[in-house]
C-alpha cells in the first residue's frame, strides 16, 4: 500500500488488518512530509513526535482487539483548533506565543479514532479570508498551481490534502472557509450541519455560523471523517443531542429519483466560459446519473453576503476582545492598561482582522443596532425561509462553490472583491445547512493557461449529512474529476 | 445651613426616591459555564480552567442549578417566569473579566416583577416591588501594587485573581419605591434573609457575595415627576448603605437647597470620610453593546418546572414573622430573631404546636435560657438535644407552677446535656415545686424557731430581713418551695 496516496479507509483497513503498523504509516508521513510541502507551504508546524505517539496508541490498541475507523491515518488540522501541548495560533501575531492546554473536542475524537496528527496547518488570520493571504506567517502556496492561492480560510488543510501531504485534515468553514478551498484544491471539502460538530476548542470567529468539517480526497473518506467527529458534546451548548446516522459507506452510485435545485439567483452567466462549461457539464453529469433537475429560487440569497457581513464582524468583535495581553499570547507593554490593550491589539492584529472588528463594533453599537444587527438577523431568518421553501421542491441545491478557480496572489486586493468569492457558499451557512464542494472538471482560469480545479457545491437540508455525502459520492464515482488532475509538485513517495 | 439642620426638618419639603441593585453569588457547587468549584477565598488562580480564563476555543455551557435557584428566588417574591429568556453579551474591556464581556442578560431575563414586602426595626411593614432579577457571571479580582495603599492610583502593576471569574450571579432590580434609607436597610435584610434561607446564597456582605448599588434622588414632597438620580456603589455593610443614603439625601437636598442642580452619575461612597464623590458622569457611560450570546441556545423554562420549584418553596421570612406578630402576638424585635434562621423557626414553631399555643412562654425560653446553652456549646437550637416537645413541657410545668423558674433552667441544662423528657427529669432529680401550703408551712415554721433574732428584727420593723428568710426557707427546701407561697406564709406567721 501507499500511505501517502491511498485513501484514509484502505489505510485504516491495512493497519486494523496489521499488514502494517500505524507506526509504518507515520514513519513514512513523516519522511514524506517536510520537502513535500517545501512549496506549499501548508503547515505552520509539523508535529512528528505526537504522530509517533499516536502511531503506538493506535498499534497498541489494535494489538488489544481493538477496531479503530480511522487507524493510522495521517490528518492534518486547522491552526484555529486547539490540540494540547502545541502552538496554537488561528494564523495571528497575537497568538505567536500560545500552547495550547487542551485539545478541541473535535480533534480529541478524530485522535481517539485512530488518526495521526500530522501537524497544524495555516490559514487566513482568525478564519477571516478566502485565499490564506491574511495569514500572519506567510503564503500557503495552491498545490496545483504554487503562484495561485489555495483559497481561504482553510488554506493549509485544504492544500495539505490535495497536495498529498496529509490524507485528511480538519478546516473550519463560517462563510465558506471549507468549501472554496476545496474547489481550488481539488478535494472534497464538507460542512456539516451547525450544531452537529462541537466547536469546543475552535478558536471562534462567528459563533453562529463557525462548524468544523473534514477535507478527504474522496466523499468517503469524508464521510469517515464525520462519522467520527459529529455528535452531541456536553462543552458546547450549540452541539446537537441527534443521534448520528453513519455516513460512511452510504454510498450510492447513481441519482435515480433525487431532485436536484438549481437556484435561479445563481445562474452561471455571472461566471466566466470555462468556469461556466465545467459547472454545466457538471449538471448534465447530475441528469446522467438520474436526477431530475428543478429550478428553485431563494429571491434573498443576493442579500447573503450584506447580511453576512454583519453579523460575523458583529460577533467577532466580540469574540476576539479577550485577546488582550492581560492572560496569554502576545502583550505589548503601555503606560497604563488601556495603553497595553491598544499596542498589544495594534501589533497583534492584522488588517482584515481589525477591519471586521470595527465593522463588528460598529454594528452593535448604540444607535446602530437595529439598523445593521437587528436587520440582518431578520434577513437571516428570511435566508433560512427562502431554503426551507426550496427544498419543498428539491431533495438538494447543487450550484458552484467558488466564483472562479483559484487566483494568482495579490489578485484580489479589494476586500469585497475578495468577499465575492463566497457569494455561493455564505447563503447555505446562514442558514446553517449542510453542504459541501466536490470536485468537478476543472477549468483553465482567465488570466491562465492550464486547468485548474473546480467544486460543484451541494447543499441540503438540515441534518442530511447522510444524504448529502450519498449524492457527492454518486457523482464522484460516475466522473472521477479529481483524477485529472496532478498536483505541480509533489514528491514521489511510497511505503 | 443644612448641617445645623436635622435630616427630619428638611425632609418635610423633600421626598428622598430610592431604588436598589444588588448582586447576590449563587450557592452553587461549581461556576455558572464551567465545571470549576465555587467557594471564596483560596489560592489564587486554583480554581481556574480553559473557559473561566477565556482561553481561546472555550465555550461556556449554563449551570442547570444556577438556573434554577435564581427561579426559586424569584418566585420566592412573586415574580413572574417568562417562557422564553436569554442570555445576552455585555461587552466591556476590563481586566479581570477574561472574555472582556459578561454573559449576562438584558432584555430577556429570567424573572420579571415581584413583591419583596419587609418590616422595619420599629415593626412598622413596608414593600417594595422587583423590576426583575437576571442570572450573569461574576468577574475575578484585581490588586494593585506598588502604590502603598492597594490603590490603582499610583501603582506600578496590578495581579489578577480568577478564581472568581465566572461565579454565578444574580442581579436584582428594584423599582423606586424606597423612601428611605431605613427601609432601604429593611429591604436589603429581608432579601438576605430570604435567599439565605432558600439556600440560594450565603449572602455575606463581608466576602462580597451580596454587593449593593443604590439609585438615590430627591423631589419636592407632593410632586410627581422623579428628580434627578445618583447611583451610589462602594457600599460594603448595611451600616454604610444607611449613612451613605442618608448622606446622599443630604447633599442632594443641599444642592437644590442653594439653587444647584443634582446631575445624573455615579458616585462612591467613601466610608472614613462619610460622604460620597463623583465617580463618573453619565456623558462618560459605556456602550455595552448587548447582543445575544450566540454561544448559549435560547431557554424556555416550561410551567411543570415553574410548579415544581414553587412547589418546593419553604416559608419566607416574613410570612413567618407576620404570623408571628399578628398571631402569636410576639413582639417585633423577638419574632425578627426568631425568624433570622429557619431552621430556628421550624423548631419553634413545633414546639409551639407542642405546647398548645404557648408562644409567649416558648419564646421566653427559645430566646432566653435556651439560646444561651446553644450559644455556649455552639450547637444551634434546632441541631440540640432538647427536643421541641420537651422543651413544651417544660413550658407546661412551669407555667402551671408545677417547678420554679430555677428549677427549670436545672432541666433545660439537663435536657440540653442529655436529652429526654422534661418530666422524667423533674421526677428523676425530684425538683417539682412545693405548692402545698402545709408542707411549706411546716418549712416556715422550722425556719423561723431556728432564727429567733431575725423574727425579732423584723417584728422591731426591719422588714428587709423578709429576703434572708425566704431564701433559708428555699435552702431548706433544697430549692423546691414555691417562693411565692414561702413568701406569703412567712409574713403570715410573722404578722401573726
Amino acid at each position: 500500500m501507499d500511505p501517502i496516496r491511498d485513501t484514509a479507509r484502505a489505510i485504516a483497513r491495512e493497519v486494523n488488518a496489521r499488514a502494517v503498523s500505524a507506526a509504518d504509516v507515520a514513519n513514512a508521513m513523516i519522511a514524506h512530509v517536510e520537502r513535500a510541502d517545501a512549496g506549499v507551504a501548508a503547515f505552520l508546524q509539523l508535529t512528528p513526535d505526537l504522530m509517533l505517539e499516536h502511531a503506538r496508541r493506535a498499534d497498541a490498541r489494535i494489538a488489544a482487539g481493538e477496531r479503530l475507523p480511522l487507524a493510522g491515518v495521517p490528518v492534518a488540522i486547522k491552526d484555529n483548533m486547539c490540540l494540547e501541548g502545541t502552538r496554537t495560533t488561528a494564523g495571528s501575531k497575537i497568538l505567536e506565543s500560545f500552547t495550547a492546554p487542551y485539545t478541541a473536542t473535535a480533534v480529541a475524537r478524530l485522535l481517539e479514532a485512530g488518526a495521526l496528527p500530522v501537524g497544524k496547518t495555516n490559514l487566513d488570520e482568525f478564519a477571516m479570508g478566502s485565499s490564506g493571504e491574511n495569514s500572519a506567517f506567510g503564503l500557503t502556496r495552491n498545490p496545483y498551481d504554487l503562484e495561485r492561492v489555495p483559497g481561504g480560510s482553510s488554506a493549509g488543510s485544504a492544500a495539505a490534502v490535495g497536495g498529498f501531504q496529509a490524507t485528511i485534515s480538519l478546516g473550519s468553514d463560517t462563510g465558506g472557509s471549507i468549501r472554496e478551498p476545496a474547489a481550488f484544491c481539488n478535494v472534497v471539502g464538507f460542512k456539516p450541519t451547525y450544531g452537529r460538530v462541537s466547536r469546543y476548542g475552535l478558536i471562534a470567529f462567528a459563533s453562529s455560523l463557525d462548524q468544523i468539517g473534514p477535507f478527504a480526497r474522496t466523499v468517503d473518506d469524508a464521510a469517515l471523517v464525520y462519522d467520527a467527529i459529529a455528535g452531541k458534546d456536553p462543552m458546547d451548548a450549540t452541539s446537537v443531542d441527534l443521534a448520528v446516522e453513519p455516513a460512511a459507506g452510504a454510498t450510492r452510485e447513481d441519482l435515480r429519483g433525487v431532485r436536484v435545485g438549481l437556484v435561479k439567483e445563481f445562474a452561471l452567466d455571472k461566471l466566466d466560459a470555462a468556469s461556466r462549461a465545467s459547472y454545466e457539464a457538471a449538471y448534465a453529469d447530475l441528469e446522467r446519473l438520474g436526477a431530475q433537475l428543478v429550478d428553485v429560487e431563494l429571491p434573498t440569497a443576493d442579500y447573503g453576503l450584506a447580511t453576512y457581513y454583519l453579523i460575523a464582524p458583529a460577533e467577532c468583535s466580540s469574540n476576539l476582545a479577550r485577546f488582550d495581553g492581560v492572560r496569554y499570547g502576545l502583550r505589548v507593554e503601555g503606560a497604563d492598561v488601556g495603553e497595553m490593550y491598544e499596542r498589544t491589539r495594534a501589533a497583534g492584529f492584522g488588517p482584515e482582522v481589525k477591519r471586521r472588528i470595527l465593522i463588528g463594533t460598529y454594528a452593535l453599537s448604540s444607535g446602530y443596532y437595529d439598523a445593521y444587527y437587528v436587520k440582518a438577523q431578520k434577513a437571516r431568518t428570511r435566508i433560512a425561509a427562502d431554503f426551507a421553501r426550496a427544498f419543498e421542491r428539491c431533495d438538494v441545491i447543487v450550484s458552484p462553490a467558488a466564483s472562479s478557480p483559484a487566483f494568482r496572489f495579490n489578485a484580489k486586493s479589494d476586500p469585497v472583491t475578495m468577499y465575492l468569492m463566497d457569494y455561493y457558499t455564505i447563503p447555505g451557512s446562514l442558514a446553517g445547512l449542510p453542504s459541501l464542494s466536490v470536485p468537478c472538471a476543472p477549468a483553465i482560469p482567465e488570466d491562465g493557461d492550464r486547468p485548474m480545479p473546480m467544486g460543484l457545491q451541494m447543499t441540503s437540508p438540515l441534518f442530511t449529512e447522510r444524504a448529502l455525502l450519498g449524492y457527492a459520492h454518486a457523482f464522484e464515482a460516475a466522473t472521477q474529476y479529481a483524477k485529472r488532475l496532478t498536483p505541480a509538485k509533489v514528491e514521489n513517495a511510497s511505503a | 445651613m443644612i448641617e445645623t439642620k436635622s435630616l427630619e426638618d428638611v425632609l418635610e419639603k423633600y421626598e428622598p426616591v430610592i431604588g436598589i441593585e444588588c448582586h447576590v453569588e449563587l450557592k452553587t457547587a461549581s461556576k455558572m459555564f464551567c465545571g470549576c468549584p465555587n467557594a471564596f477565598g483560596g489560592e489564587p488562580n486554583t480554581r481556574v480552567c480553559p473557559v473561566c480564563l477565556a482561553l481561546p476555543g472555550a465555550l461556556p455551557v449554563p449551570n442547570a442549578t444556577a438556573i434554577e435557584l435564581m427561579l426559586r428566588a424569584g418566585l420566592a417574591f412573586g415574580a413572574a417566569i417568562p417562557p422564553h429568556s436569554k442570555f445576552d453579551r455585555k461587552n466591556y474591556f476590563y481586566p479581570d473579566m477574561p472574555k472582556n464581556y459578561q454573559i449576562s442578560q438584558y432584555d430577556m431575563p429570567l424573572t420579571e416583577g415581584g413583591v419583596v414586602r419587609y418590616w422595619l426595626e420599629d415593626g412598622t411593614r413596608g414593600e417594595c416591588r422587583l423590576t426583575r432579577i437576571h442570572l450573569e457571571e461574576d468577574t475575578g479580582k484585581s490588586t494593585h501594587a506598588g502604590s502603598g495603599d492597594g490603590r490603582l492610583a499610583g501603582s506600578s502593576h496590578s495581579l489578577v485573581d480568577f478564581n472568581r471569574a465566572g461565579v454565578p450571579l444574580m442581579e436584582c432590580v428594584s423599582e423606586p419605591d424606597i423612601r428611605s434609607a431605613d427601609e432601604a436597610v429593611a429591604y436589603l435584610e429581608t432579601l438576605a434573609r430570604t435567599f439565605r434561607q432558600l439556600g440560594v446564597s450565603d449572602v455575606k456582605m463581608e466576602e462580597g457575595s451580596l454587593r449593593c448599588d443604590a439609585n438615590v434622588s430627591i423631589r419636592r414632597r407632593g410632586a410627581s415627576e422623579y428628580g434627578t438620580k445618583a447611583e451610589i456603589k462602594n457600599m460594603n455593610s448595611f451600616r454604610s448603605v444607611r449613612r451613605a443614603i442618608e448622606s446622599e439625601i443630604r447633599r442632594q437636598i443641599e444642592v437644590l437647597e442653594s439653587g444647584g442642580r443634582v446631575i445624573q452619575e455615579t458616585r462612591g461612597w467613601d466610608e472614613g470620610a462619610g460622604t460620597t464623590h463623583s465617580q463618573r458622569s453619565k456623558e462618560q457611560a459605556h456602550d455595552y453593546r448587548y447582543f445575544p450570546d450566540p454561544d448559549l441556545v435560547p431557554m424556555d423554562v416550561g410551567a411543570d418546572v415553574i410548579e415544581r420549584l414553587r412547589a418546593s418553596l419553604p416559608r419566607t421570612p416574613y410570612e413567618r414573622y407576620v404570623r408571628y406578630v399578628d398571631e402569636l402576638r410576639i413582639d417585633s424585635k423577638r419574632a425578627t430573631q426568631l425568624v433570622e434562621d429557619a431552621a430556628l423557626a421550624a423548631w419553634f414553631d413545633r414546639a409551639v404546636d407542642a405546647s398548645g399555643g404557648n408562644a409567649l412562654g416558648v419564646a421566653a425560653f427559645v430566646l432566653g435560657d435556651l439560646a444561651r446553652l446553644a450559644n455556649e456549646s455552639g450547637t444551634p437550637i434546632a441541631e440540640g438535644n432538647v427536643s421541641p416537645e420537651s422543651l413544651a413541657e417544660l413550658v407546661a410545668l412551669t407555667s402551671s407552677n408545677a417547678i420554679n423558674s430555677k428549677a427549670a433552667k436545672q432541666v433545660l441544662e439537663a435536657l440540653a446535656r442529655e436529652g429526654g423528657s422534661a418530666k422524667a427529669i423533674v421526677e428523676r432529680e425530684g425538683l417539682a415545686q412545693v405548692s402545698d401550703r402545709g408542707a411549706v408551712a411546716a418549712i416556715v415554721d422550722e425556719v423561723l424557731a431556728a432564727n429567733p433574732k431575725v423574727v425579732a428584727d423584723y417584728k422591731a420593723g426591719k422588714t428587709n430581713v423578709m429576703g434572708f428568710l425566704t431564701g433559708a426557707v428555699m435552702k431548706a427546701s433544697r430549692g423546691k418551695a414555691n417562693p411565692a407561697l414561702a413568701q406569703e406564709l412567712l409574713k403570715e406567721k410573722l404578722a401573726g
